[in-house]
């Protein structure tokens, strides 16, 4: 029985695919059923920044529904999508218009996938809650009054209030993992090198990766083996093969074998109860699947908030200097060419990214060096240890995503330092450039959504898939859907 | 006091590979090409584009360090060297800091007190920056030339003269064009020089405080920059006073320096390895690779000169200063026979040969005579099938017509009387003409030999062999 239009938006992306492949619908009715959700649920998220209705329907109309993902997708607005509008949330960007598409988009493209919009994010993927994107702020769609976590927090409220089936994001510091726990989502980081970085503009070079926001395991499988592989216009993506991601669940215990570390530096005394227990809960159902915990330690997890905040932040100095209102971009008038900069870079940059050019610049600073970058390289080395040595004793680690579930917007206002705890779980991950996975494991006292990361060797996406969907076939929490429908 | 100068020279070469060292945009002549005309996403910075780096760029890049003879480092990474201005798109520019390409090497030079020995510190790989022009009410930005692989070459400071400067740089000059790695169009800026200039008294060995002296675009900048340099540094310290660190311009019109930077001004770019780039690997055998495909090098090929042809230290220099002279010299002396002496090539190519060439634009006017024709012309004087003054007409002919020596000689029966009954009966009618001069000879007017031999070649239309024209006046004229 095919379902009518109006639920057709309920499907996860496998599903809906399977629909259009099935000719229960076209890929140009999904896209308008897309549409009109977000006519109607938009002006309450602020999920975009850029809605490309008529392009979308236009090459809807084109899309072969017999293609691998013949559907809507929505792209964070620091991709590039060739003739779309690309801010990454700054002002220093409106109206710039890039004549040239990200890689991971192009692949999906190439698979079928329609572009129905760029969505909202902290600037320059610089936050964690997407209240620094200079255009507006983003609401998590189960409970308004709420971030959605960030920095793809866009992406993160649009595939959890189903006005696209999945979003690409990119993760530096957590901003996949965070906003998909934060919305209930299945989010992966894939290991650095895995997806292409050309058409991402950069933050923290050696930490970006881009990733998708998902409501299963299954669907972020889906899209991210559309988007994995080497690039020849990126000289640090990998050229490693990616093995086949067929996800099965066999017997009762899918799991057996399969050697579970849970980190004891995650579970620390800033951490939330409910999110705590909600975790602790989730590993225990992973052993109720077969799988063998046991505690392990990575010691140096203390020095990944310092070692990112200048490793990040040195990178993205130099990131950022070509925003100088030169070549594109606006330009604030003035009568000297230090004029120019000073003005275009002082007015259009947000404080946050002034704060992270700052930290960066000094960091990078001669007599400086040595002692902050030069010793945060030292100190990445050892966290990349800590997991090369653990993955010798267990397959992958389960950790918490964030100490806290989604707080209320403004709550971090004036307070940077509490909003970089938010990624002190996610941040080794980047660090030691292996992937992570966060899913949907429960909610809090509050009703927001909890999740559980998965962290495995480098190139391991598949073990982190296999599980979380092995847990999601024996659990419903991923299809849980927040409350925007009630009126 | 005297004073001794103490010089270090960064020279930036081009390397002019097919594309730009990070993206696939043709690496064009960008005095030529329209502006903005060879661009990408990738060398205009724009957000989100990568640099891969062209594996070609290396190999030019290798090449030129192991004929510097370098130690090639088997890891090297690039780095950002961050500073802000227009014709830099990135906000930095693509480099290398600690572990450059190849390090320690050393370049041989010639200047008047002999060889000499000047070591090169390292040589690394960057990407050239655009070009901005400043224009009535604005600036221009051409980013054809954003990108383009650039070699820099460090010496360190072992140069003691102006001289030597000049040596270094077009010695550097002739490898990298031997290396087929850069034009060596000066005019073009595909070469450019900073000059690390101090001075101190003569047989001190501490170094004094050193300025440097950026973009010098010519031998000729290179050489008065310096000097005036060395002079202006002297009279400060010969009157007491203190050399400043800072960097300076070379200021064309004033033929003068001036101060572009104190040392307290000086940027801090920030170095830090470049994260979108892994480090490059260079295997063993890529490095044996490009040596073993090394083409001989000027010096090389100028002792080789030396000892097969028997050429003097003079000549092999002037032979080799260019490739394609080098070349042209050798093809030319295949066709030479045994019986005729190189040097008689030599000479006819580096003077006569030459002399053309300046007035006509350059070397490339050497592809007008080929060189089995020189030789063909050197083979009919030497075997004085033709007088000097002949070969001098025919070469000039040949240079602007194309053809042979032996074409243009039969075409217009050039060829010289050598017969000696001949030339005997044309003297003897010339000195029955000319009664009066033979009694002034005779009354010891010698002079008068000269305005006699005149008169017996124009009679033989120039072509009478002039030694048997001189033995047979001098004969006839003693009875
Ligand atoms: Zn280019």
């Amino acid at each position: 029985m095919s379902k009518p239009a109006n639920e057709w938006t309920a499907l996860t992306l496998t599903q809906a695919c399977a629909a259009i492949h099935k000719g229960e619908f076209s890929p140009l009715e999904f896209t308008h059923a897309c549409l009109e959700r977000i006519e109607t649920l938009e002006p309450r998220l602020n999920a975009f920044l850029h809605i490309a209705g008529e392009a979308a329907l236009a090459q809807a109309a084109k899309t072969d529904p017999a293609s691998p993902l013949p559907l809507p997708i929505a792209v964070k607005d620091v991709l590039t999508v060739e003739n779309m509008p690309c801010t990454c949330g700054s002002k220093i960007l409106e109206g710039f218009v890039p004549p040239y598409t990200a890689t991971a988009v192009k692949r999906l493209q190439e698979a079928g996938a329609i572009v129905i919009g760029k969505t909202n994010t902290d600037e320059f993927a610089m936050g964690s809650s997407t209240e620094n994107s200079a255009y507006r702020v983003t609401h998590n769609p189960w409970d308004l009054s709420r971030v959605p976590g960030g920095s793809s927090g866009g992406s993160a409220a649009a595939v959890a209030a189903r006005l696209v089936p999945a979003a690409l994001g990119t993760d530096t510091g957590g901003s996949i993992r965070q906003p998909a726990s934060f919305c209930g989502l299945t989010g992966l980081k894939p290991t650095y090198g895995r997806v292409p970085r050309y058409g991402l503009v950069a933050y923290g070079s050696s930490l970006d990766c881009a990733g998708v926001l998902a409501q299963s395991a299954e669907d972020a499988a889906l899209v991210f083996s559309l988007m994995a592989g080497h690039d020849p216009l990126d000289a640090t993506s990998a050229d490693v093969p990616l093995p086949a991601l067929t996800l099965k669940v066999e017997g009762s215990l899918p799991l057996r074998g399969l050697r579970i570390g849970v980190p004891q530096e995650y579970f620390i005394s800033g951490i939330q109860p409910g999110v705590e227990r909600t975790v602790k809960n989730a590993i225990e159902q992973l052993s109720h699947l077969g799988a063998e915990v046991q505690q392990v330690s990575l010691p140096h997890t203390e020095y990944a908030l310092p070692v990112y905040y200048i490793i990040a932040p040195a990178e993205a100095s130099a990131n950022l200097a070509r925003f100088d209102g030169i070549r594109y971009g606006p330009r604030e008038q003035a009568e000297s060419l230090w004029e120019v900069y000073i003005r275009t870079r002082g007015r259009r940059f947000g404080a946050e990214v002034e704060r992270r050019i700052m930290l960066g610049t000094y960091a990078l600073s001669a007599g400086y060096y040595d002692a902050f970058y030069g010793q945060a390289q030292k100190a990445r080395t050892l966290i990349r240890r800590d997991f090369e040595q653990v993955f010798e004793q267990v397959d992958l680690i389960a950790a918490p995503v964030a100490p806290t579930t989604a707080f209320p917007i403004g709550a971090h206002g004036d307070d940077p330092l509490a909003m970089y705890l938010e990624d002190i779980f996610t941040l080794p991950a980047n660090l030691a450039g292996v992937p992570g996975l966060a899913f949907p494991v429960g909610f809090d006292e509050n009703g927001l959504p909890v999740g559980l990361q998965l962290m495995g060797p480098h190139f391991r996406e598949d073990l982190l898939l296999q599980v979380a969907h092995a847990y999601q076939q024996t659990t419903d929490w991923h299809l849980k859907r927040p409350p925007i429908d009630n009126k | 006091m005297e004073f001794e100068p103490v010089i270090g020279l960064e020279v930036h070469a081009e390397l002019q590979t097919e594309s730009k060292m990070f993206c696939a945009c043709p690496v064009v002549d960008s005095t030529q090409a329209a502006p903005n005309t060879t661009v990408c996403p990738v060398c205009a910075g724009m957000p989100g584009a990568l640099p891969v780096l062209n594996q070609k760029a290396v190999a030019y890049g290798l090449r030129v360090a192991l004929a510097l003879e370098c130690e090639v480092n088997r890891i090297s990474i690039f780095a950002r060297k961050n500073y802000f201005y227009p014709d830099l798109p990135k906000g930095y520019q693509i480099s290398q800091y600690e572990l450059p390409l190849a390090e320690h090497g050393h370049l041989l030079i010639q200047t008047s007190e002999g060889e000499e020995r000047i070591r090169i510190r390292r040589v690394h790989l960057e990407e050239d920056t655009g070009k901005l022009t400043h224009v009535e009410g604005g600036s221009l930005l051409d980013l054809n030339r954003a990108g383009v692989p650039l070699l820099e070459i460090v010496s360190e400071p072992d140069l003691r003269s102006v001289e030597a400067a000049r040596a270094y740089g077009e010695a550097l000059r002739a490898i990298l064009r031997y290396l087929e790695v850069n034009s060596g169009d000066m005019e073009k800026g595909v070469i450019r020089f900073e000059a690390n200039v101090s001075v101190r008294p003569k047989g001190s060995r501490e170094l004094g405080t050193r300025v440097e002296i950026k973009n010098l675009n010519s031998f000729r900048a290179l050489e008065r920059a310096v000097s005036f340099e060395i002079e202006r540094q002297s009279r400060i310290l010969a009157a007491g006073g203190v050399i400043e660190q800072e960097t300076l311009g070379w200021d064309e019109a004033r033929q003068a320096t001036y101060s572009q930077r104190s040392k307290e001004d000086a940027h801090d770019y920030r170095y830090f390895p470049e994260p979108d780039l892994p480090p490059l690997v260079i295997a063993d055998e890529w490095v044996e690779q490009v040596r073993a495909a090394l083409p001989e090098l000027p010096r090389q090929k100028s002792s080789r000169f030396m000892q097969q042809y028997g050429l003097s230290a003079y000549d092999a220099a002037l032979l080799t200063a260019e490739k394609e002279v080098a070349l042209y010299f050798e093809a030319a002396v295949q066709a030479l026979p045994a019986s005729v002496s190189p040097k008689m090539l030599v000479n006819w190519l580096t003077g006569d040969m030459f002399a053309l060439l300046n007035q006509s634009g350059g070397l490339s006017g050497l592809g007008r005579i080929p060189p089995a024709n020189l030789a063909g012309l050197v083979k009919l004087v030497a075997e004085d099938e033709i007088n000097a003054a002949t070969g001098k007409e025919v070469l000039a002919e040949m240079f602007a017509g194309g053809q042979s020596a032996e074409e243009i000689v039969q075409r217009r029966g050039l060829r010289q009387v050598s017969d000696s009954a001949l030339i005997a009966a044309l003297v003897r009618q010339v000195l029955e003409e000319c009664p009066a001069e033979v009694a002034a000879y005779r009354s010891g007017k010698e002079t008068v030999m000269n305005w006699l031999f005149g008169q017996v070649m124009r009679r033989a239309a120039g072509k009478a062999n002039p030694q048997v024209v001189r033995r047979e006046l001098e004969r006839q004229l003693k009875v």
